[in-house]
């Protein structure tokens, strides 16, 4: 009754396509896109897209040229920069590399197997998703690092819980602040919003601090505040003005917290004014275009390579992945789109000459189900994870434990390799900072070399 | 025994706060005259509205035409923007809006308008109603249906999508050991037999149960046996000693930002027990001391909105307010996930400047004309000026003493030059009504 007809409806495609778009902050100026009338946001806003960012002119009459986002950039223009891109929904391990040495894949998955891919070097079983031979051409190139089957005991198969465990890095129900949140903590400071970026449309989890500034923003050139009938003296006032209503206080939460991020709103303008005064160089590897993950990749490496002083950031793969029909369909399109974006990334920090400097991890909240549902697959326990950057290490950490004893009592796939223990290593290897003070109990987890 | 009920004074402050937590906060002289009712009156209207009158300008887009919510882009979010903005039955547009969040359905995954809009009637038509039916009624929903694959579950290949959220997320609730991952893998047998067709003019349609495709097979779901189809997996889920305790808990979190006492939440069980109705539980909080002299809330960014608009009486008159509300971190019909949208965390850095942009856009529709400048004007003044704009909210002192401080330099800045102390002022009032209406103090109520 269903399958792939109702993806290809003509209407519905086109209204996914704009969608897509104008969830992601500026709505491109498209054919039919309603255009942004009366905001001021003109086309004379979109006229740099070519760089695969939306870039937002109008606002390059302000001042500000070297204020203390500059300043914090040149002090920090060796820094590590950690990016996460977490395919949401539970992304099928058996997909993204299939199993096709093992005699029980075909019997598990009858229609949903995987063909046409290139073997995986490091495990003869295992083959790489036709969508995901940019990164088996990265992984040739020794910048990938594999983890077949990474995940936690007692696997929760909880969308919202499994995902907790993974943004807070602890299978704590009760964690607010996120695992990149708690580094920032004790290692950011208090006027860099920059330091903890979110592209995900709100703030990731992940990047929940309790302490210090963290952004989250839709591409590096929107970030401005604008009133129409406002400028010269006047607006440069009342921007002043907005930054000190984030400074009034109050002895109510709530309050509190719209203060706060009223103020941390307006240091974030500030960084990213000079940014959006001068459009970054066109990236020299061209992005995948019709989709809005690889605007804010190329949105990333730009800022990374104007030097502005980001840490962390995270954003959301292309596509859903919680597969629980028509996966082909869904899943094709999306690790296509995902890996095409992630190579065009990996080959711009190369170019900008700031490769050494980012490491990228690709995760997902779990795997799914061994054996298929009939056109999908329900949610299993371990997943698929992938460490990219030119210091990756590049050898697989933990293996593919096989279908004939590699399932738990649920049918779903063990885990070779703790989150924790990834994150642990990513920060004592890459950050330099004590891992027991991010991650409850490392020592527990085995850290594996992560890093070369 | 039932809930505490607030004794204290009920004036055009408490009133305000009730509008804004039961809707979508005061139309002029609104507050005031709920406030003559005394609490119990006020409540009492909101929770039995009468018929609906929508009052105020029609929806219409940039060109004047009026909207297509079933088939434009955009079209579904402006459509019932509109209706909380017009709407004389708040609160059953702000449990329409509960429900929407409930049980979070996106347009992402339905890929028809027209489902949600159905859907939609059916969260409206048991806004405070029953949740046994409303629990009856979105397992058997189409647009429900294809999100979470109901009708892909079938006999001898079941899927688990809706049977595992409608615990986790519709009745029960993860993480408290109310059932195992069997009873998920049960529920779904049970859940089977759901089916539709699809053609490429109609998209999906014909949502029907099928008897040949159900399980008809034993269960055992939550220790017990029997050959339960769809309705029995929703009676034992509402009749799950854990479901009572999840449904006061979460209905009260959309109105309270702390949790409610436990002898609170045995009051509310308790009139939740007694026939799943929702209206009695609604009012028992409304009518709760923790709702006024507890916290202030953030407001949901489409409250935030909606407010704005009831306030100085504005119609829609764009369907821009479709992409501002995706900036905003609200855009109606897609929510996040499942799950809904995560009230903890409506405000970054990034939703903040969604609802900068947002009164930016109603501003742009009343903008001031520096060309019909008066003469000069001091600071308060113009700042009174600002606030009569937006119906008198109230501000924090702190706010005040921010905002005056702006215009008294702002309009110094002037100097001797003659047009400018005739257009600084004016470019002040408008900075002014921006500044108000993102302030902490109406982000919050």
């Amino acid at each position: 009754m269903t399958g792939p007809g109702r993806i290809v409806c003509d209407e519905c495609t086109r209204a996914e396509a704009l969608r897509a778009v104008a969830g992601r902050g500026l709505p491109a100026i498209e054919p039919g896109m309603p255009v942004p009338a009366g905001t001021g946001l003109t086309r004379r806003g979109f006229v740099v897209r070519s760089a695969g960012l939306a870039l937002a002119v109008y606002g390059a009459g302000r001042l500000g040229l070297f204020d203390e986002g500059i300043a914090a950039a040149a002090a920090q223009r060796s820094s590590k920069i950690l990016v996460t891109v977490f395919m949401g929904g539970g992304a099928d391990s058996l997909s993204l590399l299939y199993p096709e040495g093992d005699p029980l894949y075909h019997q598990l998955r009858p229609t949903l197997a995987v063909d046409g891919g290139t073997q995986f070097s490091e495990d003869a079983r295992l083959y790489w998703h036709p969508g995901l031979a940019p990164l088996a051409q990265l992984h040739a190139e020794g910048k990938v690092t594999v983890f077949p089957s990474i995940g936690y005991d007692h696997p929760d198969q909880s969308h919202f819980t499994s995902r907790h465990f993974w943004e807070v890095g602890a299978t704590d129900t009760r964690l607010l602040t996120g695992w990149l949140g708690r580094y920032l903590d004790a290692a950011g400071t208090n006027d860099n919003p920059l330091q903890g970026l979110s592209l995900t449309g709100s703030l990731s989890p992940a990047l929940a601090t309790a302490r210090v500034p963290v952004a989250a923003i839709d591409g590096p050139g929107q970030y401005d505040f604008w009133v129409p009938g406002v400028w010269g003296t006047v607006e440069t006032r009342m921007l002043d003005a907005l930054g000190a209503l984030g400074s009034v206080r109050s002895s109510d939460p709530s309050f509190r917290t719209a203060a706060r991020v009223t103020a941390q709103s307006s240091t974030l303008r500030r960084q990213l004014e000079p940014f959006a005064k001068d459009p970054p160089t066109k990236p020299a590897t061209p992005y995948p275009t019709g989709d809005s993950f690889p605007q804010q990749l190329a949105g990333v490496a730009a800022m990374i390579g104007a030097g502005l002083p980001l840490r962390c950031v995270a954003l959301d793969a292309s596509g859903a992945y919680d597969t629980h029909a028509g996966q082909v369909a869904a899943l094709d399109p999306a690790l296509q789109m995902t890996g095409a974006s992630l190579y065009a990334f990996q080959r711009d920090l190369e170019e900008r000459g700031v490769a050494d400097r980012v490491l990228t991890l690709v995760w997902s909240e779990f795997g799914r189900r061994a054996k298929e549902n009939g056109s999908g697959t329900d949610h299993g326990a371990a997943g698929t994870a992938f460490l990219i950057g030119t210091r990756a290490a590049g050898t697989q950490v933990g293996e593919f434990p096989g279908l004939a004893n590699g399932l738990d009592d649920d049918g779903n796939l063990k885990p070779t390799a703790d989150f924790r223990g990834v994150y642990g290593a990513l920060l004592e290897q890459w950050l330099s900072f004590d891992a027991a003070r991010v991650i409850p109990d490392a020592k527990k987890f085995q850290r594996p070399t992560l890093v070369k | 025994m039932g809930a505490p009920v607030y004794r204290g004074e009920f004036g055009k402050p408490q009133a305000e706060r009730l509008l804004w937590r039961a809707g979508f906060g005061p139309r002029p002289g609104e507050a005031e005259e709920l406030a003559k009712l005394g609490l119990e009156g006020a409540v009492h209207r909101l929770t039995n509205p009468g018929f609906e009158k929508l009052v105020g300008p029609k929806p219409h887009d940039a060109k004047g035409r009026p909207l297509a919510p079933y088939d434009a882009w955009g079209h579904d979010h402006c459509w019932w923007l509109d209706r909380m903005v017009r709407t004389s039955r708040p609160l059953v547009e702000r449990m329409t809006l509960v429900w929407h969040d409930w049980f979070a359905t996106s347009n992402d995954g339905v890929g028809s308008q027209r489902l949600m809009l159905e859907q939609n009637e059916l969260f409206r038509r048991h806004a405070l109603g029953s949740f046994h039916d409303l629990l009856f009624e979105v397992t058997a929903n189409p647009a429900m249906l294809v999100w979470l694959n109901g009708t892909e579950n079938e006999k001898g290949s079941p899927n688990e999508n809706y049977g595992r959220e409608m615990m986790e997320l519709f009745t029960l609730g993860a993480d408290r050991g109310a059932y195992t991952e069997n009873d998920v893998r049960e529920q779904a047998r049970a859940l089977t037999g759901w089916t539709n067709r699809w053609s490429r003019s109609r998209g999906e349609y014909d949502f029907h149960f099928d008897k040949t495709r159900h399980d008809t097979g034993l269960k055992r779901i939550f220790r017990r046996s029997g050959a339960f189809d769809w309705r029995g997996a929703c009676k034992l889920c509402l009749e799950h000693p854990l479901h009572p305790s999840f449904f006061a808990t979460k209905l009260w979190s959309y109105f309270v930002p702390v949790p409610p006492s436990r002898r609170t939440l045995a009051a509310l069980e308790a009139i939740y027990r007694d026939g799943y109705q929702v209206k009695p539980v609604v009012a028992a909080i409304l009518m709760h001391p923790a709702l006024y002299t507890g916290p202030r809330m953030v407001k949901p960014p489409i409250v935030h909105t909606a407010g704005l608009l009831r306030r100085i009486g504005m119609g829609i008159t764009t369907t821009d307010w479709a992409w501002i509300g995706s900036l905003t971190g609200q855009q109606l019909f897609y929510p996040p996930n499942v799950a809904g949208w995560d009230d903890t965390r409506w405000l970054d850095t990034a939703t903040f400047r969604g609802r900068f942009i947002a009164v930016q856009r109603i501003l742009s529709d009343r903008k001031l004309d520096p060309a019909k400048a008066k003469d000069a004007q001091t600071a308060d003044e113009v700042l009174a000026r600002a606030l009569r704009f937006w119906n008198e909210p109230a501000l924090s002192d702190g706010t005040a003493h921010q905002l005056r401080a702006f215009a008294r330099r702002a309009i110094a800045d002037a100097g001797s030059a003659d047009w400018k102390q005739k257009q600084y002022p004016v470019m002040v009032e408008q900075a002014l009504r921006q500044l108000i209406a993102v302030s902490p103090d109406l982000q919050t109520s």
